[in-house]
């Protein structure tokens, strides 16, 4: 008989959130990740190997079964619900201190644009990796990426952007950051900007999809 | 819907540069009249736009129309579109977007006296509710500087009024991720279609009102983002194609209120409207690759009375600014659609069907843009008693036909495709006919802190 453990994980593989999803047929009637963490943690079971061992595991199965185009994203959304669910139980132990996520990384589309589908996966996909994700919308000034910055100073800034006329709000964006917090590591992403675009502004990177920013995240900031 | 007969019934005659009600325009373009005029679209290249800038952002229009115009002259052209589709910034500020038409419109009218070159302008505003989260989509101080926009820009020589309006787009964004398509009937065909309602009898009247005309609207944050997310390969290409179907019940009230067409560029459900109410239509296929990629490039021109180029910012290329380069792609395409059209009925058809052969088979959301399938989905799209009944059974009837295109082994999908079809046709066919029942059973379900029913008289 598998580990909690593996049957969490394999929840979150399959987007099954709790007991009464119908989703995916073949789980219908069997405890989803809701249940088995609540589970797991009445059992004892460490709050950081349910996330590094269960949910972060999963999620890294599934973004990799969206890379090669196995799966699409409305099943990588249900897998990221059925995250939710588990990540609920973990809350306290995230606010202890017990278990820690890999860091924060403040997400927005930049100020005038109100573009906001691929900003809100690559946000949905981060967190799936194990980082804390603080989404702040669309049309997001520089003082509100600073006043956040200001409660998490270590945070890493994700950018977005859809058009030609706002991409240059990312460099305004960041200019103010750097005054402020000079460290602050910035990746950018968004139809009209690419590697180039991205070294012309002091951005730290540009990710063309959600994989590329975790994979850099990964890499340069872990 | 208050169509319940098609104006076209016979897929031989839904034809580019041919509408059964054409559209005569001030300087005389006949829209749907036996040509196909080019329509150019284009933006601003990497800049913001402030006070600072302004004089730049003039610069920029004045060139891409003179540049364009120039080109349209020495090419011989027969008429010429410019969509003139605002930035933010310019609907914001309304006298931005009004100068900009009166700079483009002095460039139109010197072409016409010294060239006899006929061109328009189509003004397409941005629709502002969507700054504001959850939209006031009836309330909102936003309309006003729209509205400015819409009746202004008119009067500076906008003749062509058209808006990508956004009315149960706080529904249909999450829904396209999920290819949730009973949330997506709800956005479009409920909360899409009262908003349209209530947008273009505004627009309608103002048009009225100055003797301008009142184009249309298309589901281009809707149906096109699936198609783009499709093609990045994030959601179902079937399911993409039934969005655009569904799109049709949403974009057709423009036209029930009172627009005359041309339909806009970014709506592919405008072949739909075309067979249904006989309006011309402008279209986009492999010329709007500057700004998306599609799998529909030739398919979408068979039906075309406007071409376009969806968007393409004003740069410089080897040959000379981008918007002249595509201008002249514009041209020769429509060179030869109007020389088919000269040729008579078999060269159009001969050059119809290449058109649709070509793409037809190669993507569901070819097939059903695919002048007989038009047909018969937009026969189950008039048919029931409420927009919601209309979109579910036209999306059936899309369905349909992509199975039989599947089982006759003439186009191959997926087994991630095809797992979808039973499932969304399950989906579709516990929709029920009345608005009023389909309404009770989605609210329960949305979130309401992303939408505001009393906005939409819900």
């Amino acid at each position: 008989m598998s580990t909690l453990i593996e049957q969490i994980a394999l929840c979150v593989e399959n987007g099954k959130v709790n007991m009464a999803s119908p989703y995916p047929p073949q789980m219908k009637g069997q405890p989803g990740s809701d249940e088995l963490t609540k589970q797991a943690l009445e059992e004892n079971v460490l709050p950081d190997d349910i996330l590094n061992k269960a949910l972060v595991v999963a999620m890294n199965k599934v973004g990799q079964k969206y890379s090669e185009n196995k799966i699409f994203v409305p099943q990588m959304l249900l897998s990221a619900k059925a995250m939710a669910a588990s990540m609920n139980h973990l809350k306290p132990f995230f606010q202890s201190g017990e278990v820690k996520r890999k860091g924060t990384v403040i997400m927005g589309t930049v100020m005038g644009d109100l573009h906001d589908i691929g900003k809100n996966l690559c946000c949905m996909m981060i967190e799936g990796a194990g980082w804390e994700v603080i989404d702040l919308g669309v049309d997001v000034k520089p003082e509100t990426f600073i006043a956040e910055l200001d409660h998490h100073p270590n945070a890493i800034v994700g950018l977005s952007a859809l058009l030609t006329t706002t991409m240059v709000n990312m460099g305004v964006i960041i200019t103010s950051i750097r005054e402020k917090y000079p460290n602050t590591k910035v990746a950018i992403g968004g139809a009209p900007v690419n590697y180039d675009f991205a070294k012309q502004i002091n951005a730290d990177a540009y990710s063309k999809n959600p994989q590329d920013m975790i994979v850099w995240l990964e890499k340069e900031v872990a | 819907m208050k169509y319940k007969n098609l104006a076209v019934t016979n897929p031989s005659e839904l034809i580019f540069g041919q509408a059964p009600h054409p559209v005569e325009t001030r300087r005389g373009l006949k829209i749907g009249g036996g040509q196909v005029y080019a329509e150019l679209n284009f933006t601003l290249p990497m800049m913001s736009i402030n006070n600072d800038t302004l004089t730049d952002v003039y610069r920029h229009y004045r060139e891409i129309a003179e540049g364009a115009l120039t080109r349209a002259v020495e090419l011989n052209s027969q008429g010429v579109v410019l969509e003139f589709e605002t930035l933010l910034e310019m609907t914001k500020t309304p006298q931005t977007g009004i100068e900009i038409v009166k700079i483009m419109n002095g460039i139109c009218e010197d072409f016409y006296q010294k060239h006899g070159l006929k061109s328009e302008i189509r003004l397409t505003p941005n629709d502002l509710r969507e700054f504001e989260r959850p939209a006031k989509q009836r309330t909102s101080a936003l309309l006003d500087p729209m509205m400015e926009l819409f009746e202004k820009g008119a009067l500076a020589g906008g003749d062509l009024l058209s808006i990508e309006s956004t009315g149960g787009k706080e529904v249909s964004d999450e829904a396209l991720l999920m290819c949730d398509i009973k949330a997506i009937v709800f956005a479009l065909a409920v909360l899409g279609v009262r908003d349209m309602q209530f947008l273009w009898k505004k627009i309608v009247t103002l048009a009225r009102s100055h003797g301008k005309i009142a184009a249309g609207d298309t589901a281009c944050g809707f149906a096109n983002t699936a198609m783009v997310l499709a093609e990045q390969k994030c959601i179902s290409r079937i399911f993409a194609a039934l969005v655009r179907v569904v799109s049709v019940v949403r974009s057709i009230v423009a036209i029930e209120e009172g627009a005359t067409g041309p339909d806009k560029d970014c709506g592919y459900e405008g072949v739909f409207l075309k067979a249904i109410t006989g309006i011309p239509i402008s279209m986009e296929g492999k010329t709007s690759a500057c700004a998306h990629l599609s799998p529909i490039g030739n398919i979408s021109a068979a039906a075309a009375d406007l071409w376009s180029n969806e968007s393409v910012q004003n740069i410089k290329l080897l040959s000379g600014m981008a918007p002249t380069a595509y201008l002249e792609q514009l041209e020769y395409d429509v060179r030869l659609m109007n020389e088919a059209l000269k040729s008579g009925t078999a060269d159009a058809l001969t050059l119809q069907r290449l058109l649709v052969d070509s793409d037809r088979y190669t993507d569901p959301q070819a097939l059903i843009l695919a002048p007989d399938n038009v047909i018969r989905i937009s026969k189950a799209l008039v048919t029931g008693d409420s927009y919601v009944a209309n979109a579910r059974n036209g999306a059936i009837e899309a369905i349909n036909i992509i199975e039989d295109a599947l089982q006759s082994g003439k186009m191959q999908l997926s087994e991630l495709e095809t797992g979808y079809l039973p499932l969304l046709r399950d989906e579709l066919d516990s929709i029920p006919d009345k608005e009023s029942d389909f309404i009770e059973m989605m609210l329960p379900l949305l979130d309401k802190s992303k939408f505001i029913p009393s906005e939409y008289g819900l």
